[in-house]
This record gives C-alpha cells, sequence and structure tokens, in this order.
C-alpha cells in the first residue's frame, strides 16, 4: 500500500470504518434482548458495505466472485433455517467453514508470497493457518458428535496428552523453521497436515457435557485465525472482526470454564473429559421415592412458587412445548413459575434460553444461576428436568466428587424436588447425584415429554 | 511499504478491537449467549473480503481456486448466521407487554 491513497482507495477505507463501527455498535445492541435485533441490522449494513467496498477495487474480475456467492447463499439459507434443537451443531459447522475461510486464503498467500515474506508476516500466517486448521476439524468432530454422528462418549487413550503435545510442538517447529527458511515451500503442507490432525485429536476425548466450553473455545481460535489474516492481508477491518469474535469466544469459554470449575489453563490445554473417567456410580441401589404424574400434579398445583430447571435432557426429548404448556396451566391457576439457568446447561452456552425463548416462554422468567439461587429456600417445589450434574448437591458438600467445587443450582434446598428421569441409571457422567436420595426429592420416571404431558393433562382436567 | 510502522498500527488496532471486544461482550446477557456466537460467526465470515481478493486478482489458479471455495464457505456463515440469529432474537418476548418498556425493567 502505497503512502499517498488514490480517491477510490479512500472511499473503500472509509466504508471499512463505517463497517467496523457497525459491527462493534452491533454486538453492543445484543446485551440486551430489546435492542438486540437493532444489532443485527447494524452487522448486516456493516457487511454489505464491506463487500460492496472490496467490489469497488479495481481490476476485479466479477464473474467467479458472483457465483461464490451466490453458491454461498444457497448452502447458507438452509443453515439458517435448521431446527433449534440443531443450533450446536450448525454453530460448531459455521466455525468450521469461517476456519476453512482463514486456512484457505493464509494457504493461498503462503503460496503468492513465499520466498519473499518477511519473518513477522510468516510468524503471524503459520498462527493463521495452523489455528485455522485445527479449527476446521476440530469444529467439524464438534459437530459430528452433537449431531450423533460420531460416538458422543469421550475417547481417551494412554499417553493422549503427550501425542497432542508432540503433535503441536511439530507443527511450530515447522512454523519456526519457515519464518527463518520461507524458501523450503514444501513444509507448508505438512504443517497444515498437522494442524488438521491435531483439530481431530482434540476433540476426540470430549463429552457431551464439556461441549458448551469446546464450542467457545473453539470460537475463540476461529476469531483470532482470522484476526491473524487481518495482519497478513493488512486489513484493518478483519483484524477488528477477528478480535472482537475472538474475544468474545474467548470471554464465552472463560464463562463456561468457571460454570464447570476448570481452570482457563485447564481448558486451553484440551485437558477436557478427564472428569468422566473417576467415581463410578456406588453400586448399590439406595431407596428412592417416586411419584406419578397424578401426585406430581397435585403438589405442582398446590405451590405457590415452582422454578424449573431445565437441561439438555429437555432438549433431547424435545419437551420443551410441552414445558410452555406446563408453565401456562401454573400460571393460570396462579402459581408463580420461573426457569433456573445454569450457564453450561445443554450443548452450547445459552442453549436452554433459546430453546424455551422458542417454545414462547416469556424471556424475563429465564433467570441465571447467581440470580435465582439464593430463591430455592422459598421455593416450594423445584422440578428437574433433564438436568443432572448441575444440581448435584455433591459439588458443594463431597470433596472427593469429581465435580466438588462446581458451581450448582441449590434445588436441594427447595421444600420438595421433583427429578423428571427416565432412570436411575447414572448415564455418561457416571457420577452418582445425592439430590435423588433426599428425603424432600421424589423422583419422576419417564420421558420428559410424556410425563410433563400427563401433568399438563391433570391440570386441565383431562384435555391437554 | 513500509511494513514495521504497518504492524506496529495493526498491532495497535487488533490491541484496541480486543478491549472493546471484551468490554461490549462481557456486558451481553447471558439470555442471549447463542445468538451472540452465531452473530458473531457471521460478522467473523468478514473474511470474506480476503477470499474476494483472491478470487478477483486472480494471480494464480490455486490462489483462484482456493479463493473460491473461501468465498463460499464465509458466504454461507454471513447468510446463514444472520438469518438465525434474526429467527432467534424474534423469539424471544418478554411478558410484559412490548409497547412500553418500562422504567424498573431490570437494569443489567
Amino acid at each position: 500500500m502505497t503512502t499517498e491513497l488514490a480517491g477510490g482507495q479512500v472511499v473503500i477505507e472509509i466504508l471499512y470504518l463505517i463497517a467496523s463501527v457497525l459491527f462493534i455498535l452491533s454486538l453492543k445492541w445484543m446485551s440486551s434482548p430489546t435492542t438486540a435485533r437493532h444489532g443485527i441490522w447494524a452487522g448486516e449494513i456493516g457487511m454489505v458495505l464491506a463487500i460492496g467496498g472490496t467490489l469497488l477495487h479495481h481490476g476485479m474480475s466479477y464473474r467467479l466472485i458472483g457465483i461464490a456467492l451466490v453458491l454461498g447463499t444457497i448452502i447458507g439459507v438452509p443453515l439458517g433455517e435448521v431446527a433449534m434443537t440443531a443450533v450446536p451443531q450448525r454453530t460448531a459447522l459455521s466455525h468450521a467453514f469461517g476456519a476453512l475461510c482463514v486456512t484457505l486464503v493464509g494457504s493461498a498467500e503462503f503460496y503468492l508470497r513465499a520466498p519473499d515474506i518477511s519473518r513477522f508476516m510468516m510468524a503471524v500466517l503459520s498462527l493463521e493457518v495452523i489455528l485455522g486448521g485445527l479449527t476446521v476439524t476440530g469444529s467439524l468432530m464438534a459437530a459430528g458428535k452433537l449431531q450423533e454422528i460420531l460416538p458422543q462418549r469421550p475417547l481417551t487413550y494412554k499417553g493422549q496428552n503427550l501425542v497432542n503435545f508432540v503433535l503441536l510442538a511439530g507443527a511450530l517447529a515447522i512454523a519456526v523453521t519457515l519464518v527463518l527458511h520461507p524458501e523450503a515451500r514444501s513444509l507448508f503442507p505438512f504443517m497444515i497436515l498437522i494442524a488438521l490432525t491435531f483439530g481431530v485429536l482434540l476433540i476426540i476425548p470430549i463429552g457431551g457435557a464439556d461441549m458448551p466450553t469446546v464450542i467457545s473455545l473453539l470460537n475463540g481460535y476461529a476469531g483470532l485465525s482470522a484476526a491473524a489474516m487481518g495482519f497478513v492481508l493488512d486489513s484493518k477491518l478483519l483484524i477488528i472482526a477477528g478480535a472482537l469474535d475472538g474475544s468474545s469466544g474467548l470471554i464465552l469459554s472463560i464463562i463456561m470454564s468457571k460454570a464447570m470449575n476448570r481452570s482457563f489453563a485447564n481448558v486451553l490445554f484440551g485437558a477436557f473429559g478427564q472428569v468422566q473417567a473417576a467415581s463410578a456410580a456406588g453400586g448399590e441401589a439406595r431407596p428412592v421415592r417416586s411419584a406419578t404424574p397424578e401426585e406430581a400434579a397435585a403438589i405442582l398445583s398446590a405451590a405457590n412458587r415452582v422454578i424449573v430447571v431445565p437441561g439438555y435432557g429437555m432438549a433431547v426429548a424435545q419437551a420443551q412445548h410441552k414445558v410452555r404448556e406446563l408453565y401456562d396451566a401454573l400460571s393460570k391457576r396462579g402459581v408463580d413459575v420461573r426457569f433456573a439457568i445454569h450457564p453450561v446447561a445443554g450443548r452450547m452456552p445459552g442453549h436452554m434460553n433459546v430453546l424455551l425463548a422458542e417454545a414462547d416462554i416469556p424471556y424475563d422468567r429465564l433467570i441465571e444461576m447467581d440470580e435465582i439461587n439464593s430463591d430455592f429456600p422459598q421455593t416450594d417445589v423445584a422440578l428437574v428436568i433433564g438436568a443432572n450434574d448441575v444440581t448435584n448437591p455433591a459439588a458443594r458438600s463431597d470433596a472427593s466428587s469429581p465435580i466438588y467445587g462446581m458451581p450448582i443450582l441449590d434445588v436441594d434446598k427447595a421444600h420438595t424436588v421433583m427429578v423428571i428421569k427416565r432412570s436411575m441409571n447414572p448415564g455418561f457422567a457416571g457420577i452418582d447425584n445425592p439430590l435423588y436420595y433426599l428425603d424432600n426429592t421424589l423422583m419422576l420416571f419417564g420421558d420428559a415429554k410424556a410425563f410433563v404431558g400427563s401433568i399438563v393433562r391433570e391440570l386441565t382436567g383431562g384435555h391437554g | 511499504m513500509n511494513s514495521s510502522s504497518n504492524l506496529i498500527n495493526a498491532l495497535f488496532i487488533f490491541v484496541l478491537a480486543g478491549f472493546i471486544g471484551f468490554e461490549v461482550i462481557r456486558r451481553v446477557s447471558p439470555l442471549l449467549h447463542t445468538p451472540l456466537m452465531s452473530l458473531t460467526n457471521a460478522l467473523d465470515a468478514i473474511a470474506v473480503v480476503g477470499a474476494i481478493f483472491l478470487v478477483g486478482e486472480h494471480k494464480s489458479t490455486l490462489s483462484t481456486v482456493f479463493g473460491f471455495v473461501a468465498v463460499v464457505a464465509a458466504t454461507s456463515n454471513i447468510v446463514g448466521g444472520f438469518l438465525i440469529t434474526d429467527r432467534m432474537l424474534k423469539m424471544f418476548k418478554s411478558s410484559r407487554p412490548a409497547a412500553k418498556p418500562a422504567a424498573k425493567s431490570v437494569a443489567k
């Protein structure tokens, strides 16, 4: 870029500046549901300005660009119209697409420039393609697990961390070599290959419960690789967008890792899924109390305050619409019904909020953990639907529990706890939940959707 | 081309943008974390501009092919990302009448 910008160039740069401002406003307006939709418009206008500005550059051949834009739109529309329950895998897939774009552009730039490339540029470019590459395959793996194409069970083997570490060190060693000797172009594909392999291995040991953290982390990686691409292309707009996306992903990963009581370093270095192996279920069958839909309906309708605690099980059973009917039926009887949302409930940050909003439950009824936890002692009934670890009191009291120290929803402090669960099978995590054996706990055995449906039928007098 | 001053400029922009991002996103309600992620995903796909250059300038076959695939991938993120974010946000409704945002509504 010359120091004297041509007139057309100035216009383009100003368009990019406006786009950057709109992007920041777009995120700022996401702070509240009342302004959030302005945020989308700001983002869209910014995007149109930026792409329009780019097309203004001289000497572009538009035919191929046009075809690519149309093709992208054809793929993008169905990805924008997936069911809300499929949002976690869609999000993972879009991280993969974003990172794919960055990795391809980085690779193309390498072959256009090398060996005539400054050391700093080569270092940033390596960072771009390594982060991008591992995000591509890592996100595809995550999407596959979420879509249940791949086994969801965490797969661990001996020396896993060592293998991952050696791979990463190998990729970095190639990067250093390329920085010092950019003429060694034949090494470049190996760097990409290692990054892609590393991405796969990074996600293999991840179980479903860790997905919120992992998706956030991949989001952060995708953003950082895009920012690195901005350095390579000397594009301020891209640096800004990448920095925004990167910080968003990192903030969400920090929130998620805190909500699971993991250190951020622990998350960054991929030591997920290790909790799972510990502490199998106790074995001996302790007595639990169970109740029928009729009894549950009677208790709920006698209550003044009810807090519903949804978890991934609600999403799996597609029970959110029945839950809304329950909310309506109870509200009609004057029962105060609220929903307690644990930050890591579900498979991605905010997952439960989206599902419940889709079922038309007003968002001011969805309360965060920190805000609602002090209300449980004054609550008549806590109804747990498909949530497990996030309600496990062992996290507070049992130092030997693998989830000890994790912040939980204090449902056990409610006068009555009702837990809808398929069976006493402890499930993937294999962590026993003492909540189920408490005196004030009633187990409601059955499919979440069917059970909530039967309660609603009881409450509405047979036609529900 | 004065690459070292370009680099310093770029670093300034990166650090300041990261700081703004951190402050802005810290204030996003946890209620909206899912749409936040799909929105940042769409915004991040601004990487499409780099890919458009590769296709438009047609410097080599490899760069054009890579650029082409990159434009397709990024565009699908832009279109899909904005679409789904909008769909999600439309679903979030308050139980209070939407007409008057009451003064006592929770300030966060």
